[in-house]
């Protein structure tokens, strides 16, 4: 393959990923990098360095309409961000470290826990809980627009949701994702934050998470300029066209038909890992 | 419902919502979009220039080398853009792009400052100090 086809190709998957991740919400780094090893053989370090600069791509680009809506909790996500940025630091010098093999059985378990969380239903509007003393000390109660006006929260276990934030922040700079699975187990189910917080929030701390481990994965030649080139601008075109186009009705058949190839991808990535063809 | 919530209002001087002041939400979705978009021109013209040169080169990422110092480091990348190479404006523009969430947070210090929020300063600067750690601390810089 030449480097003319090989930018195209990879620019069309890059592009349909952002575009799929972006409508369904799943995000499309997840299933780059098996994409990028499995059918195009590159090696699984130059896939997540590339993966990795998209990220904060899409990142970026969304939180600047999220931030206008009025939904993200800025203390809650730059508190956090302490965590997920330690986090990342510290996956990003372990991928250099661990064989490329561990890297995709951790990859695959990932993407199978991702492709279960997206089938579960989403969790329902909480009842309102009573203020945690250290929640109020960090000043992380807030409220948000809700239908009937501005509805309050309560943030809970503080503790949980930082150290299962780091774990977050680590799975990203190993494996090149924004994590938001791990995020959504933190912020929705410890610390019960309203969905609609949760998300935006979250997307909001994933491009300063990617940033932290970003600049590792450049620093030990980890990202490729032609491999990374067509992935970022096919990925941010892709989930910059499916913020436009989002219709609601669709999204239902679109999320089982992603959380599919999700699933296929992780027992694949199991495969290759496991039988040391990564 | 509404009425559950009335003993929460406390007399408190903080209101732990996004920015009090609405002009900083504009201004850091601001300057996440510029910096996003100027990344990806830059990233573009870079595979122009590339591609325009190297199109017809066999494409081969299996074997990992790692990547030579002009395109690891920002001296290097700076070094090969002035003798204007395409993987080094690439390398520039996502070099930009990595530097767009920092200045957001960079830019938050000033915000939680101005609300006189010395709690989250400290929490805002030690993310920068962790964020600048990565990017000169990891080889970047030499």
């Amino acid at each position: 393959m030449t480097i003319l086809e090989f930018t195209a190709i990879v620019a069309i998957v890059s592009f349909v990923a952002g575009l799929l991740g972006s409508l369904t919400g799943l995000g499309g780094g997840v299933v780059l990098v098996p994409l990028l090893t499995i059918f195009f053989h590159v090696d699984i370090r130059y896939a997540i360095g590339a993966s990795l600069v998209s990220v904060i791509a899409t990142s970026s680009g969304a939180a600047a309409s999220y931030v206008k809506e009025g939904f993200s909790n800025i203390r809650i996500g730059m508190f956090l961000e302490i965590a997920t940025t330690f986090g990342a630091l510290l996956g990003a010098f372990l991928a250099t470290r661990i064989p490329t093999s561990a890297l995709a059985i951790i990859f695959g378990a990932v993407l199978l826990y991702s492709a279960y969380l997206s089938r579960k239903p989403r969790p329902q509007a909480q009842r309102s809980l009573p203020p945690d003393p250290l929640a109020t000390r960090l000043r992380m109660n807030g409220s948000f627009p809700d239908l009937e006006g501005p509805r309050s929260y309560n943030v809970q276990h503080v503790p949980t949701g930082f150290s299962l934030m780091f774990g977050a922040g680590a799975l990203s700079g190993l494996l090149g994702i924004g994590s938001g699975a791990v995020k959504v187990l933190a912020m929705d189910q410890a610390m019960q934050i309203p969905f609609k917080v949760s998300t935006t929030t979250s997307n909001f701390m994933i491009g300063v998470t990617a940033a932290a481990s970003a600049g590792v994965y450049l620093g030990r030649g980890y990202v490729d300029p032609g491999l990374a080139m067509p992935v970022m601008l096919g990925v941010l075109a892709g989930s910059l066209l499916g913020s436009r186009i989002l219709v609601k009705a669709e999204t239902k058949s679109l999320r089982l038909v992603f959380s599919v190839v999700i699933l296929v991808l992780g027992l694949q990535m199991l495969y290759n890992g496991f039988w040391g063809k990564i | 419902m509404p009425a559950a919530q009335a003993p929460a209002r406390q007399p408190h001087p903080f209101q732990p919502q996004p920015w009090r002041d609405r002009r900083i939400e504009v201004i850091l979705g601001n300057l996440l979009r510029t910096g996003v978009l100027i990344s990806a021109a830059v990233v573009l013209w870079g595979a122009c220039v590339y591609l325009s040169r190297h199109a017809h080169e066999p494409a081969d990422y299996r074997i990992f080398r790692g990547e030579p110092s002009e395109f690891r480091t920002i001296p290097g990348v700076i070094q090969s853009v002035i003798s204007g190479r395409g993987r080094g404006l690439i390398q520039l523009g996502l070099l930009l792009l990595i530097a767009t969430p920092i200045a957001r947070v960079a830019f938050s210090i000033v915000g939680f400052a101005i609300e006189r929020d010395r709690m989250y300063v400290a929490f805002t600067l030690i993310v920068l100090a962790i964020l600048l750690y990565s990017l000169l601390g990891s080889g970047l810089g030499v």
